[in-house]
């Protein structure tokens, strides 16, 4: 037999916790945590794909090699992301002449 | 060398039944490492407006509904169930349960579509949330609400395309099982189309909080 | 290997195996997929050069000799977004990778055989959806589709030329998926990752940049596309868009994209150096690591096309320091070809003249970028003729050498034919001289402020640019005879034997043309690749 037998009992219990978490994750949109609010859905969206990826989709019991590209590709992702955003967050640090500056601003 | 049933599902470029297998997985994963930089480019281009134009996000957001997104939430985590549950009978060889957790992963992802369309979608158009289409929303910050949207109905609607397709995959899988033409030595096909299906509930559980929870419901 | 000749047209191979039309286009053999590649990568490579060709002549006079400035803007648009998405990204590794990965690996086929195929349909969708937008009155916004431009400026086919080179980024994409997916569990017994000839690292790490690369383009023009047919602001300032921001999703795909056009090239020049220098590559390890090198540094660079858009000076600061990394994996290669050539045994047949003329043209057309990865420079040299010279020096002095030597080097493989041996030096010598006579001039009059896209120009700028348009003309003499000879010796040429050119590497052990499961029994591998000057080993 080929591949890894994962049992119901695991799935079920899986399967549990992503409906808790995601019970979790639109509970906590109504409490106000300012900033944090982002974080936390976050970090909950993240332990749900986690739990996804290590249980349902095997790459608890699977090679090396699968886990490298898995881990590559949100490398890369972060890197779009991470390179893009020093431009955007870095702009507002160059001065710009008085001269330059109108009254209006467009938003 | 394989036996006379095996040889029959190994393809002639492989030398045996295990390297196929291998193949067959590795190649969706690099396919899923592809859908990840595709939607990962569309997760940029949000992440950047989002934190360009904070409050009209929030207010585009708030005008989504939070209960149906997590009740579409709970429909594709149900579907990863039974998905999974498809491809553990797969394994086992059991043809029954193989063709009722196919059927089920389809319905639950028919549901999932269908509900998008015709209680969120059909009503963002008709309350003119539709941008190109219909956008008739005139509070502050309309334009921001107006590019959140842009990027909420292109998000949802490539992820709600992913969808379709792996329905009509499945479809085709489900026929397939039906003729008995999976064993326990010979279950890729579903193996990765789990996968594939697996990739597409993650990324709405992305998108769910991203969308709909932006700056807090309170 | 000095066994006799075989008649190609008495024995059976792939390409007698079977006959008709159908048998070519629901094709899963990759050495017949290679060459319906072969056959549309060439004809786009003419549409390509047919525009070059216009857009020269125009140049010939400050005023435009032949064209509105209306009608040149389409030219480059077109000549960029065929040469790059329909040739350059395709043709080493749809043609040669296609062909050779298999054999290279001792494998009777890619991992997914009809994957393949379908990826060759996918570049002809996307081919029709290019010519389509040519023929119903062309584009104009050059292949980079910079918005405001491509979004709310023009009436041009911009959504079919994007909806073109879309379709064809998924053709890329499959292709390097299946290379990926062959060369990590289809590898002959013995045949470790260090005992795989370059070529194979080469395509390994373009393969790479194709899988993580060519999705952001897809949804870079989709935004595009989506902003043209709804009118909906994405980049539009007015509603809080940002038209750099297409920039950088776009130039994410588009600059390791130029690393997918050289490196497969840089893979053929290791194969020939040794080969004909009947040496051993020096440093194996460091050309292999520099090639995954590069495919990964290549993802950090970016914003050095950005630094005059608006992009923050810190960022640019980061993209600069970056694009200057990224030269030293490459520099690592060209001192390593260099130490091979070092006391080799080397003869000058037409494969190697194509290799010789790619490290000096490579280099020189490395070390210009270098004087764009500086920032300060670079307000001086963007988009001027010495970014055209500089991306032409890598992409026809590096990559299409490279893409004709390897077509030399192979030919009598894929065709059990020689080709004329006096003729084909005879051609790269043309293409040579022709090349450096249309490109050099290019570097000065960048330097001298002439801008990059112009129709016209002032008219002290006249000499160079007649320079570069005979040069031009002498290329195009330089291409066409090699068309001719090559199909000639399909059915005139002298037989070739397995191995014409004493070559170490799996695909060498096969008849030529081999037959259409590559191997009668699958080797084994059991000497280091390039074994030049041992003792012969047997392979069994």
């Amino acid at each position: 037999m080929l591949g890894h037998v994962v049992p119901k009992s695991t799935y079920f219990l899986i399967f549990g916790s992503l409906l808790a978490l995601t019970a979790l994750t639109t509970g906590m949109a109504y409490v106000d945590l300012g900033q944090w609010n982002t974080i936390v859905a976050l970090v909950i969206a993240c332990s749900k794909a986690t739990l996804v990826v290590l249980f349902f989709m095997h790459v608890r019991w699977s090679t090396h090699l699968m886990r490298v590209v898995l881990l590559s590709a949100l490398l890369w992702l972060a890197i779009l992301i991470s390179l893009t955003t020093t431009d955007f967050f870095s702009r507002g640090w160059t001065p710009v002449p008085q001269s330059w500056e109108s009254s209006e601003v467009v938003r | 060398m394989p036996d006379g049933h095996a040889s029959t599902a190994l393809a002639h470029q492989f030398e045996d039944l295990e390297q196929q297998h291998e193949a067959a997985s590795l190649g969706m994963w690099v396919f899923l490492a592809t859908e990840v930089m595709f939607f990962g480019g569309l997760f940029a281009g949000y992440a950047i407006y989002r934190n360009l134009h904070p409050a009209g996000f929030a207010a585009g957001s708030h005008l989504l509904n939070v209960t149906i997104g997590a009740l579409n939430t709970a429909v594709l985590i149900c579907s990863s169930l039974t998905m999974a549950l498809a491809v553990r009978a797969a394994q086992l060889g059991r043809k029954k349960p193989l063709v009722t957790f196919l059927i089920l992963t389809m319905l639950l992802g028919l549901a999932f579509i269908v509900i998008k369309l015709t209680l969120e979608w059909r009503h963002d158009y008709l309350e003119g949330f539709a941008p190109g289409l219909n956008f008739t929303f005139a509070g502050p910050n309309a334009k921001s609400v107006e590019l959140f949207f842009v990027f909420y109905f292109l998000m949802t609607g490539v992820h709600a395309a992913h969808m379709v397709v792996g329905v009509g995959v499945l479809a085709m899988v489900l026929a397939m099982a039906w003729k008995g033409r999976f064993s326990p030595e010979r279950y890729n096909t579903v193996e990765t189309v789990g996968l594939y299906w697996h990739f597409i509930d993650i990324i709405w559980i992305f998108l769910f909080p991203l969308l709909y929870l932006i700056g807090g419901r309170y | 290997m000095a066994t006799a000749a075989v008649n190609p047209d008495t024995r059976v191979h792939y390409l007698n195996a079977d006959y008709g039309i159908k048998s070519w286009l629901l094709t899963t053999d990759h050495k017949r997929i290679a060459l319906l590649y072969l056959a549309s990568i060439t004809m786009f490579f003419f549409v390509g050069g047919a525009a070059a060709v216009l857009m020269r002549l125009n140049l010939i006079e400050p005023n435009g000799a032949l064209v509105e400035p209306a009608t040149y803007n389409k030219l480059f648009s077109m000549h960029g977004i065929v040469m790059i998405f329909f040739f350059l990204i395709p043709s080493i590794p749809a043609v040669l990778g296609n062909f050779l990965v298999p054999m290279m690996i001792g494998a009777r086929d890619l991992a997914f055989p009809r994957l393949n195929l379908l990826s060759w349909y996918l570049y002809m969708t996307g081919g029709i959806l290019a010519l389509y937008a040519v023929i119903g009155g062309g584009v104009d916004t050059g292949w980079t589709f910079y918005t405001p431009l491509s979004t709310t400026y023009v009436n041009t086919n911009v959504i079919s030329a994007a909806l073109g080179a879309f379709v064809a980024g998924f053709s890329s994409i499959l292709t390097g998926l299946n290379f990926i997916v062959t060369i990590h569990k289809m590898r002959a017994p013995g045949m470790t990752w260090f005992r795989m000839p370059l070529f194979l690292w080469a395509i390994y790490s373009t393969s790479i940049i194709q899988i993580l690369g060519t999705p952001v383009l897809a949804i870079a023009l989709t935004l595009v596309a989506l902003e043209r047919l709804f009118h909906v602001g994405v980049f539009d300032p007015a509603v809080g868009g940002d038209p750099i921001l297409f920039q950088h999703l776009f130039w994410f795909y588009s600059h390791p994209a130029v690393y997918i056009m050289i490196l497969p090239s840089m893979g053929v020049i290791s194969e020939i150096v040794t080969c004909f220098a009947k040496k051993r590559i020096f440093g194996y390890s460091f050309v292999a690591f520099s090639s995954v090198a590069i495919a990964v540094i290549s993802f950090l660079v970016w914003g050095h096309h950005m630094f005059v858009s608006g992009q923050s000076i810190y960022a640019g600061i980061i993209f600069s320091a970056l694009s200057f990394a990224v030269a030293i994996p490459s520099a690592i290669k060209v001192f390593n070809w260099t130490a091979t050539l070092y006391k080799g045994s080397i003869s000058y047949d037409a494969p190697m003249l194509y290799a010789l003329g790619f490290i000096g043209l490579f280099t020189m057309g490395g070390l210009t970028g270098l004087f764009l990865a500086t920032l300060a420079t670079d307000q001086h040299l963007h988009d001027t003729y010495f970014v055209v010279g500089h991306f032409h020096y890598i992409m026809v002095g590096g990559a299409v050498m490279g893409y004709l030597g390897g077509i030399h080097f192979w030919w009598p493989k894929i065709t059990g034919r020689l080709y004329p041996d006096g003729w084909a030096r005879l051609a790269a010598a043309i293409i040579f001289v022709g090349f450096n006579l249309t490109f050099f001039p290019q570097y000065l009059l960048g330097y001298l402020g002439m801008p990059r896209r112009y129709a016209i120009y002032p008219p002290e700028f006249q000499v160079l640019n007649v320079m570069s348009s005979a040069g031009a003309s002498i290329q195009g003499v330089g291409y066409l005879i090699p068309l001719i000879y090559l199909i000639w010796s399909i059915r005139y040429g002298p037989v070739a034997g397995p191995n014409p050119w004493g070559a170490k590497g799996l695909e060498w052990e096969t008849p030529s043309p081999p037959p259409t499961e590559n191997f009668k029994e699958l080797p084994v591998v059991t000497e280091e690749a390039y074994a030049y000057g041992e003792k012969e080993t047997h392979v069994a």
